[in-house]
């Protein structure tokens, strides 16, 4: 029998469908509702926005690869971090700024620490917060979505709602929450939010927040496209719920217990949903917070991360002076994740309570 | 509603692939002219030959003396003449002295002799038992006589048989239970008289209902008291330790045996064989192997002598119907690629896999995505283990609890940066224990 040519390795000889390079094309086509909603409210100006950041973010690539032992453009890692830089960007900004975001996330964040896998920092996250305190004007002046284009005044367009909810607390606002304070402000809601809030209870605000009616970055304005990407990645087990919900949750329950404070309502004054629409928070807690290098290993690890990530949205939202926060407490946790690794390890088979108990007798 | 019991940590749900052979009987290989039989088959130290070149041999005689209580007896598998002693390389890459034996054109008739074993005292059960030169046929061929030797301080309550096959592509410990459950269901009753085990428990994936019902109704016919336990699909379930936890919810802790949990497992082959051993004095000297695989023109389960060569086994399975890219012996999971078709059967080897390569996807950078974690049924990190000894820390990866690894694979299987995490973690114990 003439044999053909075999190879011979290590165990296991069969392999999950799954790569490095389809994990980073599942997570950018997941984000595509999300943009395709940006580019509807705030026209092709946005979409030229983010063309420019992942040009950047896959030629930095590019060039780094031509100077380094490995090739890396096509692991799809690159063209993620500049889709979340470009999606990250106001769609009045200035066209250079995504570029030197996406630039600083690759050159930066990514690359400095030894490219992808070895970086602490998630670099979109990264090169956004180098921008926005270069340039913090442009980087938080918004334009108003094409639903509400003439019921908005531009006074109001250039501020997201929690800027404007921000402002009317520092203001010396008392007694009232953050939906009322945005009524005072006369921001506008879609009449598709009026009817929807009036069959439902909820407020206008948080109904045009969730669907997407709102001034803010390309990306986050729509917490609903975002949550179908999100579910969609879910579904295909390429992220679990652990951070996403968990985050949420515990940034929900610190607003609704302590988020009455700065207004003078007490304890439990605040709103439970005000603030999970607002703000980026489903792009972070979808896809920024669950970027696997710069987030614990371990289940048990994941969730006390999340716990942090919405304990520090919640506290600068509150208290600091950021309006949302949700970068820097995101970039906050990276830091503490290597901390996280070292003490939650996994409970070992056979580690069962039983038997410690039972070697703490025989040692005494 | 009631559950299916599993085991509860990691583990991974690989294809199962048992379709290309599951059907198809035990069949006999029709005698190979030349057998080549190893005296490494079993964990433990070599046999040693009690025959030379020249010498005539007669089926079932013992041609390699156990050497040591971690050892196991070899036996001729056919009557014939020995060629020559010489060096092979095993489908796992021991290196051994082998019996080169050329079969007569005459062999002895299979003679249907049964002896009645209740009569057996536990210590003439496992005396027999080593006598025979019986080890675990699932692929850890591990000495019975060792397991089935329980120290006097320690008390077993329940005898579990291994009839999981967790392993994708196998089939032959499936065919046993469809062809065979009397004899290894009694052989399970041998064990646990053995062991002294009141309870006797035979675990069995889902994927084998058919298997389960069978064993079932020759269980209510002859009244033996044993249970059988369908258990949910999950991959590596046929490992002891899971098996356990499926079964009992026992855990055994880090370096610890089943027989500190208070429980005994083996293999429903190795029950098989132990039945043959007991009551008709046979030696383990044929068994089932499952001859599988995407490039297999004929898939089959074939009981063949130990010492057939594999091109045998694919001649008689109608060789390659396209060009497989690797020749494994056991499952895809824990099994051995090999390259020499000259590679003889051994004791341990339950399965023949010719295989399509999967499409090579370039490794990358570990992304600490934590899958290797969720899938670890041990509890480990396998992602850091890996860096600690791709750094040369074999220390520090020995103190992460390395040696508790037991190469199951589902690190390597999720991993979606297909590092070579087991390779890794195979490279680490071995340099790890040098020091």
């Amino acid at each position: 029998m003439n044999t053909p040519q075999l190879t011979v390795s290590s165990s296991p000889h069969l392999h999950q469908k799954s790569s490095t390079a389809s994990i980073m094309y599942h997570v950018s086509a997941a984000l595509a509702p999300a943009l395709l909603w940006g580019v509807y409210v705030f026209g092709l100006r946005a979409l030229l926005v983010v063309l420019v950041a992942i040009a950047a973010s896959m030629l930095s690539e590019y060039l780094l690869g031509r100077f380094s032992d490995e090739f890396t453009l096509w692991d799809g890692s690159a063209l993620l971090t500049g889709l979340l830089v470009g999606l990250n960007m106001s769609p009045s900004v200035p066209l250079f700024i995504p570029a030197v975001a996406s630039a600083f996330a690759i050159f930066v964040a990514k690359w400095t620490f030894g490219g992808l896998g070895a970086n602490w920092a998630n670099p979109a996250l990264a090169g956004r917060v180098f921008v926005f305190f270069s340039f913090t004007t442009p980087m938080s002046s918004f334009v108003a979505p094409r639903t509400l284009a003439a019921a908005m005044p531009d006074a109001l367009a250039s501020a997201t709602p929690l800027g404007m909810v921000k402002t009317a607390i520092s203001g010396g606002s008392v007694g009232l929450d953050a939906n009322a304070l945005l009524a005072q402000a006369g921001y506008p809601a879609t009449d598709l939010a009026r009817s929807i809030a009036q069959a439902t209870g909820f407020s206008a605000y948080t109904i045009d927040t969730f669907i997407g009616n709102v001034a803010g970055c390309i990306g986050e304005v729509s917490a609903l496209m975002l949550l179908i990407g999100g579910l969609y990645l879910m579904i295909r087990k390429i992220i679990t719920w652990h951070i996403p919900v968990v985050y949420l949750a515990s940034l929900g329950l610190f607003s609704w217990i302590f988020g009455g404070i700065p207004t003078a309502q007490g304890l439990f004054g605040g709103s439970f949903f005000a603030s999970l629409f607002t703000g980026g928070l489903m792009l972070g807690a979808l896809f920024m917070a669950t970027d696997f290098v710069t987030s614990p290993i371990t289940r048990k690890g994941q969730v006390i991360y999340a716990i942090g990530c919405g304990f520090f949205t919640f506290l600068f939202r509150y208290f600091g002076g950021m309006p949302e926060a949700v970068s820097v407490s995101i970039l906050l946790m990276n830091v503490i994740t290597p901390t996280i690794d070292r003490f939650i390890v996994p409970r070992k088979f056979g580690d069962t309570r039983q038997q410690r108990k039972l070697a703490k007798e025989r040692a005494v | 509603m009631h559950k299916v019991p599993t085991f509860s940590k990691g583990g991974v749900h690989p294809d199962d692939k048992k379709v290309f052979s599951r059907l198809q009987a035990i069949e006999r290989l029709p005698m190979p002219g030349e057998l080549v039989v190893a005296l490494s088959q079993h964990l433990g130290s070599p046999a040693k030959a009690l025959k030379a070149k020249g010498d005539t041999v007669v089926r079932g005689e013992k041609i390699g003396e156990a050497s040591g209580f971690i050892s196991a007896a070899v036996h001729a598998p056919v009557s014939g003449v020995v060629k020559e002693i010489r060096q092979v390389t095993l489908a796992n890459s021991v290196v051994c002295d082998a019996v080169v034996i050329t079969p007569d054109s005459e062999q002895p008739p299979f003679e249907d002799k049964t002896v009645d074993w209740t009569s057996l005292s536990e210590s003439e059960l496992v005396a027999k038992i080593k006598e025979m030169g019986i080890v675990g046929m699932g692929g850890a061929t591990f000495p019975a006589h060792v397991k089935l030797t329980i120290p006097r301080d320690k008390r077993i309550d329940a005898f579990v048989v291994n009839g999981v096959e967790c392993e994708p592509y196998l089939t032959a410990d499936y065919r046993i239970m469809m062809e065979r459950a009397d004899e290894a269901l009694q052989g399970a009753l041998i064990c646990a008289k053995a062991t002294r085990a009141p309870r006797v428990i035979v675990g069995v994936e889902l994927n084998k209902k058919d298997a389960i019902a069978h064993l079932r109704s020759v269980v209510e016919q002859k009244g033996y008291p044993i249970e059988v336990v369908g258990l949910k699909v999950k991959y590596p379930q046929g490992d002891e330790k899971q098996l356990l936890k499926a079964t009992l919810n026992r855990e055994i802790p880090s370096g610890k045996l089943p027989l500190d949990v208070g429980a005994v497992v083996a293999n429903i082959g190795t029950c098989v064989a132990i039945y043959e051993a007991v009551t008709q004095d046979k030696a383990l000297y044929e068994r089932v192997v499952s001859v599988t695989g995407e490039c297999i023109a004929n898939p089959k389960n074939v009981l063949a002598p130990v010492g057939t060569k594999v091109s045998d086994l694919l001649a008689f399975c109608g060789g390659f119907s396209s060009d497989p890219d690797k020749l494994v012996s056991g499952g895809p999971m824990m099994g051995f690629s090999f390259f020499d078709t000259d590679t003889p059967l051994t004791k341990g080897f339950s399965g023949l896999l010719a295989l399509k390569g999967q499409k090579k996807v370039p490794t990358t950078a570990c992304l600490n995505c934590g899958r290797c974690v969720a899938a670890c049924p041990i509890g480990l990190v396998p992602a850091q283990l890996y860096r600690l000894i791709d750094n040369g820390e074999y220390a520090a990866a020995m103190a992460n609890s390395l040696m508790d690894c037991k190469e199951c694979g589902c690190c390597a299987f999720v991993c979606p940066a297909h590092i070579p995490l087991v390779h890794g973690m195979k490279t680490g114990k071995k340099l790890g224990r040098k020091k």
